[in-house]
């Protein structure tokens, strides 16, 4: 009741800072709060929210009821012996990692980012670069407690409910609030990570790179450049490792191989104006960029944060765009589809939209849950501003990604359309109709859901 | 809702038969076919004009409407928004008359203003109530530059204009905490069926071009368009030439 009565309209964007819309924000304190939020909801529904880093729309509600649950993050146990928590949603990778890298125990799973909560990992089932090796967040859930519409608790895994539970990994939070989970960490013996860095020329190389031996890594990530053009287009930076081993370390680093470090946190103050990445300013950076990597270079130690989290060292680095915001763009495209794939970074690096973060990734085998967006193929993910023509340049690239049996990314999606993401998933209908039966109403809703119309 | 690249799955035209609110939808529906709402009296341009966007794929409901009426606007507002949420509402109804006659004729002025003021007030706190209960959308307002200053040829309209451009910019203010941007049109003088036979002016646009910065300007959330953009300029210096000048100007 309190909980309700005290929320406030609060103006709330994705990552991208785009489209931005007004909601009721609550911050509840319990699980009783929760539930009476749900219980007690306006017409146009409820949605959880974590740190906010989906670049789009899914995790705003306007007009409803957002429930912030990042203040419900207790890591209720640890079993050091399997290396399964018990954890509530609103905790972070950031804290989980911090907490438990010292007892030898690491992230299954984790995006460019430890800024994202344990429930929204798990809704949009989000991957790393480990992918090929280790699939998605939710092939490491357990089991995981759902508030449901109608106000009951299930516990849900893979073999238990295992429709519902498939349905709520990459759900968008749209069966329901997941409360708790039950999550198998990776033992590790050190916090660093052993990197194979090596340069590509070009787009064709680059493929051929990570075609070849990306299963002798655990990690496996390119940064390619989407300026130059001709034939240095898709020149690439290639970064991948393995955990180290107590033994790959240095001796002055085997004193304490479990020590966390990330470096302080900068914040980028809020005046960048729009147009600030432009082709000349992104070409430079660029540049350098390729520059500075060695053309090859095997055996460096890197501590996790520098070799996952380079972006977590500057905070709120997308304000960088300007206050128009960006679309990230991350789709897959199935082997076999290199040339989809060929013709989309051309397409990009011909036109006047100019992305600044590029990253080029093969995936592995899917999971059965049916909203899930990794499968077999070769992910690539651009960031662009926000400018006039990028969404007739983007609706076409959809056109050509649903040609070729790839998908786009909800998690990261902020236009397409619902008729581009039926051909894109077309196990849709099965998880529409799974999650009909959970929620009826639609009392989980979010403005993803609204646009889409899922 | 309206999409981080400024397209609108719903639109709701007041003023149904506008030449240049059916330029704004139609533009948008050139892009990807939307849901649209035609809020006008009923008439065989109507219905034409629901056919042509039909054909552009979208999805069209028809609303009787008549500015007029003020006692109808909330039944209108009801109906436009019975389907889902309206992402995009544009205000785009009003009349020019004959300004001589309106001057003189106090049935004749009385119209012009409850049509180009009351109304536009009227039906901008109904869509703001709906919007906010929303938590987004935009509302586009056609003001004129004749409400910019206002002169002497056309100064019952000027002036009705005046008041609904006020009314919307401060709107907007109001609404801005709560999800709604309003973005307020000025075109200059647009080649339309509301300026047949009337000489036209300087810097004159058509409705397409107009459209073409409407959309521009929704999608960017911006507060104010001046259609063509050097106009803002133009305007900008004849707010400050004196009054005695001013009305020696051949406009």
């Amino acid at each position: 009741m309190g909980a309700i009565s005290s929320g406030l309209p609060r103006t709330l964007t994705g990552w991208g800072r785009t489209a931005s819309t007004v909601a009721k924000l609550v911050t509840p304190t319990s699980t009783d709060e929760i539930a009476e939020a749900v219980r007690t909801r306006s017409g146009r529904g409820v949605l959880a929210r974590g740190l906010g880093r989906s670049y789009g729309d899914a995790a705003q509600n306007a007009g409803g009821l957002v429930l912030d649950l990042c203040g419900l993050d207790e890591l209720h146990s640890v079993d050091p012996d399997t290396g399964v928590i018990d954890v509530d949603a609103g905790a972070s990778l950031d804290a989980l990692i911090r907490r438990l890298l010292p007892l030898g125990l690491f992230v299954p799973v984790t995006p460019g980012t430890r800024q994202v909560t344990v429930g929204g990992a798990i809704a949009a089932d989000i991957h790393g670069k480990n992918h090929h090796v280790q699939g998605s967040f939710g092939n490491h859930v357990q089991s995981l407690d759902l508030l449901c519409a109608d106000g009951t608790v299930r516990t849900i895994g893979p073999d238990r409910e295992p429709e519902l539970f498939w349905c709520t990994v990459g759900g968008m939070g749209l069966t329901g609030i997941v409360l708790r989970a039950r999550i198998r960490m990776m033992p590790v013996e050190t916090a660093y990570c052993v990197v194979d860095t090596e340069r590509a020329d070009n787009l064709d190389d680059l493929m051929a790179r990570l075609a070849e031996d990306d299963h002798r890594y655990t990690y496996s990530v390119a940064w390619f450049d989407a300026v130059a053009t001709g034939a240095r287009l898709g020149r690439a930076v290639l970064t991948r490792g393995w955990n180290a081993t107590r033994d790959q370390l240095p001796q002055r680093l085997r004193g304490a191989p479990l020590k966390f470090t990330a470096k302080e946190r900068l914040s980028a103050p809020p005046v960048f104006p729009n147009g600030l990445l432009n082709r000349a300013t992104i070409g430079v950076f660029n540049e350098l960029w390729f520059r500075k990597a060695p053309r090859e270079r095997r055996g460096e130690i890197q501590t996790i944060s520098q070799f996952f989290h380079p972006l977590d060292a500057l905070r709120d680095w997308n304000r960088v765009y300007g206050p128009r915001g960006f679309v990230q763009y991350q789709f897959v495209a199935p082997f076999g589809a290199e040339e989809t794939l060929r013709r989309c970074v051309e397409r990009i690096s011909s036109s006047p939209h100019v992305s600044f973060l590029n990253v080029l990734k093969r995936f592995g085998d899917g999971n059965p849950a049916p909203l899930s967006f990794p499968a077999p193929g070769w992910t690539l993910a651009v960031d662009m501003p926000a400018a006039p023509g990028l969404g007739q340049l983007l609706d076409e690239l959809d056109e050509w990604i649903a040609d070729a049996g790839g998908r786009l990314y909800l998690a990261k999606d902020s236009r397409m359309t619902s008729a581009v993401l039926r051909r894109m998933y077309p196990r849709l209908d099965e998880w529409s109709r799974i999650r009909h039966s959970v929620d009826p109403d639609g009392v989980f809703t979010s403005d993803l859901s609204r646009r889409l119309t899922l | 809702m309206i999409d981080a690249v400024g397209n609108p799955q719903s639109v709701l035209l007041l003023g149904g038969t506008s030449d240049i609110g059916l330029a704004i939808v139609q533009r948008y529906a050139r892009q990807r076919p939307l849901r649209v709402v035609l809020a006008a009296r009923p008439s065989a341009r109507l219905e034409a004009a629901a056919e042509r966007l039909m054909t552009l794929g979208c999805t069209v409901h028809s609303v009787p409407f008549d500015a007029r009426d003020p006692n109808g606007h909330q039944t209108v507002v009801d109906k436009a928004f019975a389907h889902g949420d309206i992402d995009l509402a544009v205000v785009a109804f009003g009349v020019l008359g004959d300004q001589e006659r309106a001057w003189q004729d106090v049935q004749v002025a009385r119209e012009l203003a409850e049509v180009n003021y009351v109304a536009p007030v009227s039906l901008g706190v109904l869509l703001a109530e709906r919007m906010r209960a929303q938590g987004h959308g935009s509302i586009v307002a056609l003001s004129s530059v004749a409400g910019e200053r206002v002169r002497r040829s056309n100064f019952v309209y000027g002036s009705g204009k005046a008041g609904m451009d006020g009314f919307f910019l401060g709107l907007g203010e109001a609404l801005r905490p709560h999800g709604v941007r309003v973005c307020v049109v000025r075109p200059g003088f647009v080649r339309t069926k509301m300026t047949d036979g009337l000489d036209a002016a300087p810097l004159s646009v058509t409705a397409e071009d107009v459209a073409t910065a409407v959309v521009e300007g929704v999608r960017a959330g911006k507060e104010l368009v001046w259609v063509p953009g050097p106009l803002r300029w133009v305007m900008s210096a004849l707010r400050h030439v004196p009054r005695a000048l001013f009305r020696r100007l051949p406009m």
